[in-house]
């Protein structure tokens, strides 16, 4: 094999929106390798690309809707998952997908995320946590570790972020699973495998944002972040689920796999017999 | 209960539950609401009648929630409606926004209380009629209709879903407690006479080359692709060009915002309704909606026994402003009487078209206005000519 | 090559896959993700730069029979600028 071949379509041309790239996020952002796993476990599927939807909010990882060539919704803040719960409901041969950033789906969103984890709606979501509000510059989420910068939040953090499994164990999700943008093989395994398990699905993505958040916390460019996932992720067997929040000021294990393997029955809604 | 479609027949029959079956009668076969006085009737309604019709219920956890969900039910093509009033209104206006930016159609019904806040949760008022047209941001047009008797939540409500369709557009039904409440003669027909206005559907098979907003005919509505059809189309919030791509600069966006307008305005001899009472030789014009309609008509009548030549223009489409039928008016009528249960806002609306000042008789809500104080108005009125 | 231990008896059919590597340059960011995580170290920043100013990555010099096609840099790449193809032995 000689050098490299320089060309100009990529394998996935097809499945994404190849007219509008490069896209908009910044060098060393790991939502277009999340975009990525979810594009590439969609053409594995062996469910029809046109029955695949994407339901997205606002924020960079909410701009994931615009970039796939699928039927895509870019909604309002927050309020992807009751707009893809409106789809699914009116058409259940569809496989809709909430793919939105952690800002939009555990803070404005959040009323919407239990509820939807609660009824168990077959409703997939893949949760991009780059521990802030990229879009905008920067701000503390409900994801920032504790004791981290942020625009909003110059002398560090003060608030206890959300440990996003617990949550979404408590609220009745089926399953719920962390992957890094690093463990590519496992989050495109994971999101396909999604496809498949009826019920409400989250998976959450952790993710460097080099710009909002690494700049401000002494991690200088996503390659930075992404050697941070090498070192300290480890898988969490048997790890209680309040112990999974995630903490960068020690040298603490981020956690990742899967902790929520359920196999509750999803939402129905009620169909009467009906007399033709 | 019966487990039929259309409840042909002649009923005694609730305002909100009209209301309820007009939506099933017009083919609505998803409602995602949130329990408010005095709404909540419809989704009690629809609860119990959705199971039977194959429609698919679900009440979700606030407004915002039932109005995205609906958005997302229509965009997968099904006819969808939710039901409030003020204060949930008050929490749907950003995706309301989104409708019309994504130019989804769909239905919500306003059944209005007193306001604003929590106000009067048990009693009419007819104050959300600025908030109906103006309470999301940005310049936008919907269509609002206001029913006087449970017949009209029926028939509006159909009215309603077809106009939504026709136009991309969504549309409210903007009623009041007493009508929602109350409970009269109601005639629903046979499924066969009631008529349904078909979405606009794409020319072209799925063949890549569909732009979901591209707006080529004179009514500058874009035919429209359903999830799951095969067009992949992208739809969103942001300002967009022809193929639904964000396009964030300033002439794409008057572009877009300028058509969306134009759009409900090209709709209005389609889509307004007016009714006439005595107007053919008035020379006082009282204009009025909704329950205070009732009280007005009564004043009118009376009036007119004293020889005051006055009449009533019933208005049935709220928004856009019928301003045609009233501007016509104002050629030969030398005053108007506008009587509603707010503070003067279809009152502004009738000044700013007639460009003269009108009589107002206003109430901020709680109880229906009566006659008499209209005919007080009339009188003093046809005293001052 | 020098094999320690048991000898895996198909030795003789079975060899490392060689992948080729394609590039699309304009679409690079630079961000160096697939440089660091190849396995095989096949890949440098280029000296060129595309029109953006960033060096995408290069095949390295002595590394052109290195890549096995494990596709890392394909899954992990951000912005749909690098794949491999996987060529037989």
């Amino acid at each position: 094999m000689p050098e490299e071949k320089i060309v100009d379509r990529h394998p996935l041309d097809d499945i994404i929106r190849s007219d509008r790239m490069p896209h908009i996020w910044c060098a060393g952002c790991g939502i277009g390798i999340a975009m990525r796993c979810y594009a590439h476990a969609i053409l594995a599927s062996g469910i029809p690309v046109d029955q695949h939807v994407v339901v997205s909010g606002i924020g960079c990882s909410g701009r994931v809707a615009g970039y796939m060539n699928i039927d895509s919704y870019h909604t309002t803040h927050g309020r992807g998952v009751p707009f893809a719960i409106g789809l699914k409901l009116a058409n259940p041969d569809l496989m809709v997908t909430v793919f939105s950033g952690d800002g939009d789906l555990a803070a404005i969103g959040g009323n919407h995320l239990i509820h939807a984890a609660r009824r168990n709606v077959d409703v997939k979501v893949i949760c991009v946590n780059n521990f802030n509000y990229g879009m905008t510059g920067g701000q503390v989420g409900p994801t920032t570790p504790t004791g981290a910068r942020a625009t909003t939040a110059p002398y560090g953090n003060p608030e206890l972020p959300f440990n996003l499994p617990y949550l979404l164990a408590a609220s009745g999700a089926n399953y719920v699973s962390r992957w890094t943008v690093l463990h590519v093989r496992q989050l495109k395994q994971d999101i396909l495998d999604a496809f498949n398990r009826p019920g409400f699905v989250f998976v959450e993505v952790l993710a460097p944002c080099p710009i909002g958040f690494g700049r401000a916390n002494n991690i200088a460019d996503g390659l930075e972040e992404m050697e941070l996932y090498r070192e300290r992720c480890v898988m969490a067997d048997g790890v209680p689920l309040e112990q999974l929040g995630i903490d960068l000021r020690e040298e603490r294990p981020i956690y990742v796999g899967t902790f929520v393997d359920r196999d509750q029955p999803p939402y129905q809604p009620i169909q009467l017999e009906v007399d033709s | 209960m019966t487990t039929r479609r259309v409840l042909t027949g002649k009923h005694f029959m609730h305002g909100d539950y009209a209301c309820a079956e007009g939506a099933i009668a017009a083919g609505c076969r998803f409602f995602a609401g949130y329990p408010i006085t005095p709404s909540t009737e419809i989704a009690e309604r629809l609860a119990r009648r959705f199971p039977q019709v194959g429609g698919v219920f679900v009440q979700m956890e606030d407004e915002l929630a039932s109005m995205a969900a609906i958005i997302g039910s229509s965009a997968a093509g099904k006819r969808s409606m939710t039901a409030t009033s003020g204060p949930g209104l008050s929490l749907m206006m950003e995706n309301l926004g989104l409708a019309v930016m994504m130019e989804v159609p769909c239905v919500v019904v306003d059944i209005q209380r007193g306001s604003p806040s929590t106000g009067l949760p048990t009693m009419a008022g007819q104050s959300d009629v600025m908030q109906a047209r103006w309470g999301s941001h940005g310049d936008y047009r919907i269509v609002a209709y206001s029913p006087w008797s449970p017949q009209e939540m029926f028939d509006l409500t159909i009215l309603s879903f077809n106009v939504a369709d026709r136009y991309r557009v969504p549309v409210i039904v903007l009623a009041d407690e007493v009508i929602g409440h109350m409970v009269e003669r109601v005639v629903i027909p046979p499924e066969d006479e009631i008529s349904f206005w078909e979405r606009k559907k794409p020319q072209q098979p799925p063949n890549g080359k569909f732009k979901p907003f591209l707006a080529e005919s004179s009514d500058l509505v874009p035919p429209m692709a359903h999830a799951g059809d095969g067009y992949r189309v992208h739809f969103t919030g942001l300002t967009h060009d022809e193929r639904g791509y964000p396009d964030m600069s300033a002439e794409t966006h008057h572009q877009l915002v300028t058509r969306l307008i134009e759009k409900v305005r090209r709709s209005a001899d389609d889509v307004t309704r007016t009714e006439d009472y005595y107007l053919d030789d008035a020379r006082i014009v009282v204009i009025s909606y909704g329950c205070t309609a009732r009280s007005a008509r009564r004043a009118v009548r009376e009036a007119r026994d004293q020889g005051i030549p006055v009449g009533m223009l019933r208005l049935i489409s709220l928004w856009p402003f019928p301003e045609e039928r009233v501007r016509e008016l104002a050629s030969n009528a030398d005053a108007f009487v506008v009587v509603e249960m707010n503070l003067g806002q279809i009152s502004n609306e009738v000044e700013r078209v007639t460009r003269q000042p009108a009589r107002g008789v206003f109430h901020a809500g709680g109880a229906m206005i009566p006659p008499e104080p209209i005919l007080e108005a009339i009188q003093k009125v046809a005293n001052d000519a | 090559m020098n094999v320690y231990g048991r000898k895996p008896v198909d030795l003789q059919r079975v060899s490392t896959p060689t992948g080729q590597v394609f590039v699309i340059p304009e679409r690079c960011k630079g961000c160096r993700i697939c440089i660091q995580f190849c396995p095989q170290q096949v890949l440098h920043e280029s000296e060129k730069a595309n029109s953006k100013g960033y060096h995408y990555p290069q095949v390295a010099q002595g590394k052109e029979e290195s890549c096995v096609h494990c596709e890392f840099c394909t899954m992990v790449c951000p912005e749909f600028a690098i794949f491999t193809t996987g060529g037989g032995p």
